[in-house]
């Protein structure tokens, strides 16, 4: 170890970051300019509400129009039915049970408003996350390579939280726009000239938006991307937090997400900054507007050119015009941060189908399952093929092994057979027919794949081998189990095929996983049957006993066996060898190892231990071309 | 399943209502670390309550002024006029105080919730990147990260959405309850009868949002789970053509989050709307009741408009009433689910008198240890397993899935603590030397490794943040990664996608034995690392590695038994214990499980025959 402390070092040079610090780039994968169709699209999604909506847009109106009578009564009931010369207990008592009668009216349309909104908003933001869940679904794997769940997940949850705010509040914004523009009637109406004279403070407040706004925006905008960038250096801190600490990067990390977190918290109070700054300015102008309604209006009523009603109706509808001015400040953000979100959303939604199901596509109830690669070219990135020219074929029952060094593109083989991705140049075809003619469900029940990776779903055991198989039963899930040798181990687990899975069925041993996800693939009892590197992790003797039982099933069936171990692939009928994304030799084991090409080379130094290799063939091994 | 999960949590929310109280004051105990800036927010609410207050008595003087000097009659037009610049003067001072107290109260709710949330965020990280393994394998990443982000988000906006509000609600209601009943004891309580009523209604409705807010997140989390899980395994999802499938699964998940989400705004808009129209009826009331008694000449009407001014301050409190409890639900909730996080320790950590280690002869010993995973009805994993091995010795250890091998893998640098027995390097237990000091001085390339979504280079330089470029190019090459790597036109700069996928499986084990062996440390596992490489790069790692290998004690766990040929040492581990131990040639002679498993894997090996010899 270095002799240097760790804050020394730290002083000389800053850490590698490595704490959620690829957020950008996911930024740059989506075309950033606004198209401006955000509404329209959300509105889209609204319309399966429309009624609740234009009910909730009526109740608003009554809503207001019940808020702006409630003082009226009052007056009547004052000056009308209490103060006048014509004043008695029946007037008064018609008139509470009209005030009666308007609360309650109120209080219907406020109940009837929140609620619809409330719920309606609620629908659509569940329909909306459930829209970009089911698109996702089909989106091209090129496209989900690249994307940081982290970030996916923000945008399915986050964003989606925004848009539904924004709804809640679209609506009192509604009812706010509807106050203010009768406020500005009723007073123009009452007096025209003192109308015009309030209302001159308004332009000042333009103004200053004007001012405000591009600063505001730019803080806005900052406090949200800290906060992504807090939130993904969070979510990468729990999802790695085995390595972080069996690397002893606690305190590099904390260090770094400190850095985040109060760059985050910076922005914020920023932003919060900007976000007040607009209440004095609402309130001064409040204030200037009740002083000029004062001056100007109290001068006339001594002039006795105003009636003092007027006054004091003008005052009460100063106070209120500003209320919606009020709270519309308040919630630009909210539109501001809707605005965003919406954006953010559609843009997934937008993301291409690149793998979609022809018009005509085929989905035959049963294939033969003859596999070809005619002259495959394909690649992840532009101008970089990781095959090049691949040609093979495994006729229906037959086994063929893939095998190569790492890096090969054994993989990349059985991805294209299930068109994860699509091929650059030449074809994969299924019984002669390109794959990319088959429906993709067609696919998917066709072939059955045990992936390099084993991955298992949080749920029972149980659960996990049936998985989209639901006419399994449990006689099948066993019957499966037991072929991979998982059934034992199951058993003296607490609650048998029961037993809760933790996340990605961290609680059990990889080789165990391994197992169960080759069982998963049993289940799914598909004509082809794809194994990659299924028992890398799984011992030789457990190994054979699968073979011997899996010997069975794949007589009827067509298996692609990818292998390092090449014990594995003994019982293949023809191995297919690969380099650097080229098929260099074909043929049975006894052909290759007589041809002493690369298979005879890799199978010397699998089986004999170091001392039986002759020399001369170590030496060629050990110098021969680099691996990929 | 998440039924139960749900009954258990409501029936923990109904029992202890009292620890709702608790968190609350956990969290205003967090703030007031700001002690200035609560105060400042405090006083800025209280002035801002005020100057609200003094709004409508001004105007109240403006009107009577301009109607005093007109009924006056013979006051001199300037004075009059000077009277009202003087109203107008006032109360733009008033409104424009009003404004900026807002303002200040306002900004520091909102600077406090942030610091606030600071602070949490930055323990909230701390504590998890400290707990335990034990405490990550039972906890799902995706309801972490919820507790994270939405829970302390709840917290934070109690500060402005809650406390604040609530101090001036309290002003505005309780100045305003004095006025009233100032003025006229029983009209005032008259009008003041919503109170009670509106009391009880919110503390109902803060219970039941309570429950419900704690319910949502925990469907929301559930489906988030489901989302999460779904994008992480996507190939799978494609391979076994399962979106219809993982669709319906997510179809029922969001509809149990809905039917929590569509109750909790029946809940809360049942109880804000009648809150408002309790206000409403005792002002009806009122009005009621005052015009009566003006009638019966028991009150003036000017007693009887200051009392319905005096009530319509109170309408805009009323009104966020409902947003205050609601407030205070979510705060609760959220508190107290993080904080459930922040309150656990480490079950893994330093003695109170833990030392760094001293390295003499670099002697790793287990002596009869035994483990088992936490949970019920697990069976022990290790039974009694010792060993020993040394620098520049090797152990290797084979064994079927599930053997345990992993295990001790995980025993040596305390991600988990034995359950019997004692594990040592150099004499010194390791519960004995600081965790930072062992996890320096013994590295394992994990069975199952983690990349980050970052460059190769910084994936590399993972556990040497410093390392500089020469030592990440020595470790690639050391793991023959290099060859690779110079493919790439960004070489080292190569983004790596998430978790590595776009990587081949054996270039991700490369990656993650080139991260480990930069980091030259005393002690170094290799579980099963070399699974997914071809046995001739295998080979070449070995040879690069032999220099490193003579200075530290290694322990390679691998199915592959020609990695194993020269290993010092070879333990067979079966159901968790050493059935056969010795070196090759010995083991070869006992013709034992070992024996069976090298005739499977040698090329003259006649397999069915070595089948029947272990079966036998
Ligand atoms: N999703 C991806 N995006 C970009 N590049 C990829 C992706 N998947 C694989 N590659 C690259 O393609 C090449 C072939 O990878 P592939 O996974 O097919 O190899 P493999 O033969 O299966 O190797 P291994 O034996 O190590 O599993 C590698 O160089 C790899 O880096
Ligand atoms: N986090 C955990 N919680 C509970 N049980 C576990 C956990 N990890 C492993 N186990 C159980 O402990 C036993 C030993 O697991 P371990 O990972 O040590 O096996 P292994 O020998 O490494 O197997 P493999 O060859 O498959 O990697 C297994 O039965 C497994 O189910
Ligand atoms: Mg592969
Ligand atoms: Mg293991």
């Amino acid at each position: 170890m270095s002799s240097l402390s760790e804050t020394e070092r730290a002083a000389a040079r800053p850490p590698r970051a490595v704490v959620g610090s690829q957020i950008s780039m996911d930024e740059e994968m989506f075309g950033a300019v606004f198209d401006g169709g955000v509404i329209r699209r959300f509105l889209s999604y609204v319309r399966p509400y429309r009624r609740s909506i234009i009910l909730a847009l009526i109740a608003v109106l009554v809503f207001t129009g019940a808020q702006l009578s409630i003082p009226l009564i009052i007056r009547y009931a004052i000056d009308e039915a209490i103060v006048s010369d014509r004043a008695d207990t029946f007037r008064l008592t018609i008139a509470i049970a009209v005030f009666g009668v308007v609360i309650t009216i109120n209080y219907a349309a406020n109940y009837l408003q929140d609620r619809l909104v409330g719920l309606a908003g609620e629908h659509v933001i569940f329909d909306l996350r459930r829209a970009m869940f089911a698109h996702l679904q089909h989106v091209a794997l090129s496209f989900m390579d690249k994307t940081e769940i982290g970030r996916m997940m923000s945008r399915l949850q986050g964003d989606v939280n925004s848009l539904q705010e924004f709804l809640e509040n679209s609506i009192t914004a509604f009812g706010d726009i509807v106050l203010l523009f009768g406020i500005v009637i009723i007073m123009l109406m009452l007096d025209f000239k003192l109308g015009l004279l309030t209302l001159s403070v308004v332009p000042t407040l333009l103004i200053v938006r004007v001012i405000w706004l591009p600063r505001a925006r730019v803080a806005f905008r900052r406090a949200r991307e800290t906060n992504s960038i807090t939130n993904g250096a969070l979510a990468e801190g729990i999802h790695a937090v085995r390595t972080v600490q069996g690397m002893g990067r606690e305190n590099v990390n904390f260090q770094l997400y400190d850095d985040k977190a109060r760059e985050n918290m910076l922005a914020h109070l920023r932003s919060a900054k900007f976000a007040q700054a607009m209440i004095p300015v609402v309130d001064t102008l409040t204030g200037a507007a009740m002083g000029i309604v004062i001056i100007v209006g109290g001068t006339q009523v001594l002039d006795s050119t105003l009636d003092i009603g007027v006054m004091v109706a003008f005052l009460f509808y100063v106070q209120r015009f500003f209320d919606p001015i009020r709270s519309l400040t308040i919630q630009y953000s909210v539109m501001q941060r809707a605005m965003a979100s919406g954006q953010r959303i559609f843009e997934v939604l937008e993301v291409p189908l690149a793998i979609s199901d022809k018009p005509d596509s085929i989905d035959p109830a049963v294939i033969d399952g003859d596999i070809a690669f005619n002259d495959v070219t394909f690649g992840y990135t532009k101008n970089q093929p990781i095959l090049k020219g691949v040609n093979f074929e495994v006729k229906r029952g037959e086994t063929v092994a893939l095998v190569g060094p790492t890096g090969s593109g054994k993989t990349s083989i059985t991805a294209l057979l299930h068109r994860f991705y699509d091929v650059w140049d030449g074809a994969v075809t299924i019984d002669g027919h390109d794959v990319r003619d088959f429906a993709k469900a067609s696919l998917g029940r066709h072939i059955a794949m045990v992936l390099q990776d084993p991955f298992l779903f949080t749920g029972t055991i149980f659960e996990n081998i049936c998985y989209r198989t639901a006419s399994a039963t449990r006689e099948d899930v066993e019957r499966a189990a037991k072929v991979v040798g998982a059934h034992d181990f199951i058993m003296q687990l607490p609650d048998g095929y029961e037993t809760v899975l933790e996340q990605q069925g961290r609680n059990l041993s990889l080789g165990q996983r391994q197992l169960l996800s080759f069982a998963r693939a049993l289940v799914a009892d598909a004509k082809i049957l794809v194994l990659d590197e299924a028992t890398a992790n799984i011992d030789s003797y457990t190994e054979r006993q699968i073979q011997t039982a899996l010997s069975r099933l794949l007589k009827d069936r067509t298996g692609i066996v990818i292998a390092h171990r090449l014990a594995t692939i003994r019982g293949a009928d023809r191995i297919v060898v690969l380099q650097q994304g080229s098929i260099v030799e074909t043929g049975t084991h006894d052909a290759l190892i007589a041809q002493k090409g690369l298979y005879a080379r890799l199978y010397a130094l699998n089986y004999a231990s170091f001392d039986d290799i002759p020399d001369d063939m170590l030496q060629e091994a050990l110098s021969g071309p680099a691996q990929t | 399943m998440q039924n139960t999960a749900y009954q258990d949590r409501k029936s923990a929310a109904d029992q202890k209502p009292t620890a709702d109280t608790a968190v609350l004051l956990r969290i205003i105990k967090l703030a007031l670390r700001y002690r200035v800036r609560v105060a400042f927010a405090v006083g800025a609410t209280i002035a801002a309550a005020i100057f609200q207050l003094m709004i409508p008595p001004l105007l109240g003087s403006a009107v009577d002024n301009a109607l005093g000097l007109l009924s006056g009659g013979g006051v001199v037009a300037e004075d009059a006029r000077s009277a009202l610049v003087r109203a107008a003067l006032l109360l733009l001072g008033a409104s424009v105080l009003r404004g900026v107290f807002t303002l200040l109260h306002n900004y520091n709710g909102e600077a406090i919730g942030h610091l606030l949330a600071y602070d949490l965020r930055l323990a909230f990280y701390g504590k998890l990147q400290n707990l335990s393994f034990s405490f990550h394998d039972r906890v799902h990443t995706g309801e972490l990260i919820t507790r994270g982000m939405l829970d302390l988000d709840g917290v934070r906006m109690f500060v402005n959405t809650g406390l604040l509000r609530l101090v001036l609600l309290t002003i505005l209601i309780g100045f305003g309850a004095y006025l009233l009943i100032s003025t006229d004891i029983w009209l005032g309580l008259l009008s003041l009868s919503f109170v009670p009523f509106v009391a009880w209604r919110s503390s109902i409705a803060r219970l039941r949002l309570r429950t419900l807010w704690l319910t949502l997140q925990e469907r929301m989390a559930n489906l988030g789970q489901i989302m999460d899980e779904n994008l992480t395994g996507i190939r799978v999802v494609r391979a076994f053509g399962a979106e219809p499938y993982e669709i319906e699964k997510y179809d029922a998940a969001s509809e149990e989050a809905m039917a929590v989400a569509e109750e909790r705004i029946k809940t809360r808009v049942s109880s804000t709307t009648v809150m408002s129209y309790a206000y409403f009826m005792s002002m009806g009331l009122v009005l009621w009741v005052g015009g009566l008694r003006v009638l019966d000449g028991t009150m003036t009407v000017g007693t009887l408009t200051v009392f319905l001014t005096f009530i319509t301050i109170l309408q805009a409190p009323v009104r966020q009433l409902g947003l205050l409890v609601n407030s205070i639900a979510r705060a609760s909730t959220c508190g107290s689910r993080l904080f459930d996080i922040l309150d656990l320790e480490p079950t893994i950590d330093d003695r109170a008198d833990a030392k760094p280690v001293e390295l003499t002869e670099g002697k790793v010993r287990f002596d009869d240890v035994s483990f088992t995973y936490a949970g019920e009805g697990v069976l022990p994993v290790l039974h009694g397993v010792s060993f020993e091995v040394q620098r520049g010795k090797t152990l290797g250890i084979v064994g079927p899935p599930g053997s345990g091998k992993s295990t001790i893998a995980h025993l040596l640098p305390r991600y988990y603590d034995p359950s019997g027995g004692r594990i040592s390097i150099d004499g010194q237990d390791i519960r004995d030397i600081t965790l930072e000091s062992l996890r320096q001085t013994v590295r394992v390339v994990q069975q199952d490794p983690f990349l980050f979504t970052a460059s190769l280079e910084n994936n590399i330089a993972y556990g040497d943040p410093w390392a500089d470029d020469g030592m990440i190019q020595d470790a690639a090459s050391a793991a023959q990664i290099d060859g690779f790597v110079g493919l790439l036109p960004d070489g080292y700069g190569t983004l790596v996608g998430e978790r590595g996928v776009s990587l081949s499986g054996g270039q991700r084990q490369r990656v993650a034995i080139a991260r480990a062996t930069m980091l030259r440390s005393a002690v170094l596992i290799f579980d099963d690392s070399t699974a997914a490489i071809d046995a001739e790069t295998e080979q070449r790692i070995r040879e690069s590695l032999k220099p490193h290998m003579a200075n530290c004690a290694s322990i390679i766990i691998s199915h592959r038994l020609g990695a194993l040929r020269h290993a010092d040492e070879i333990v067979f581990l079966e159901g968790g214990r050493i059935v056969e131990r010795g070196t090759h040639d010995t083991l070869l002679a006992e013709n034992g499980r070992y024996a069976a498993l090298f005739a499977l894997q040698n090329r003259d090996g006649d397999t069915d025959m070595a089948l029947q010899g272990v079966a036998e």
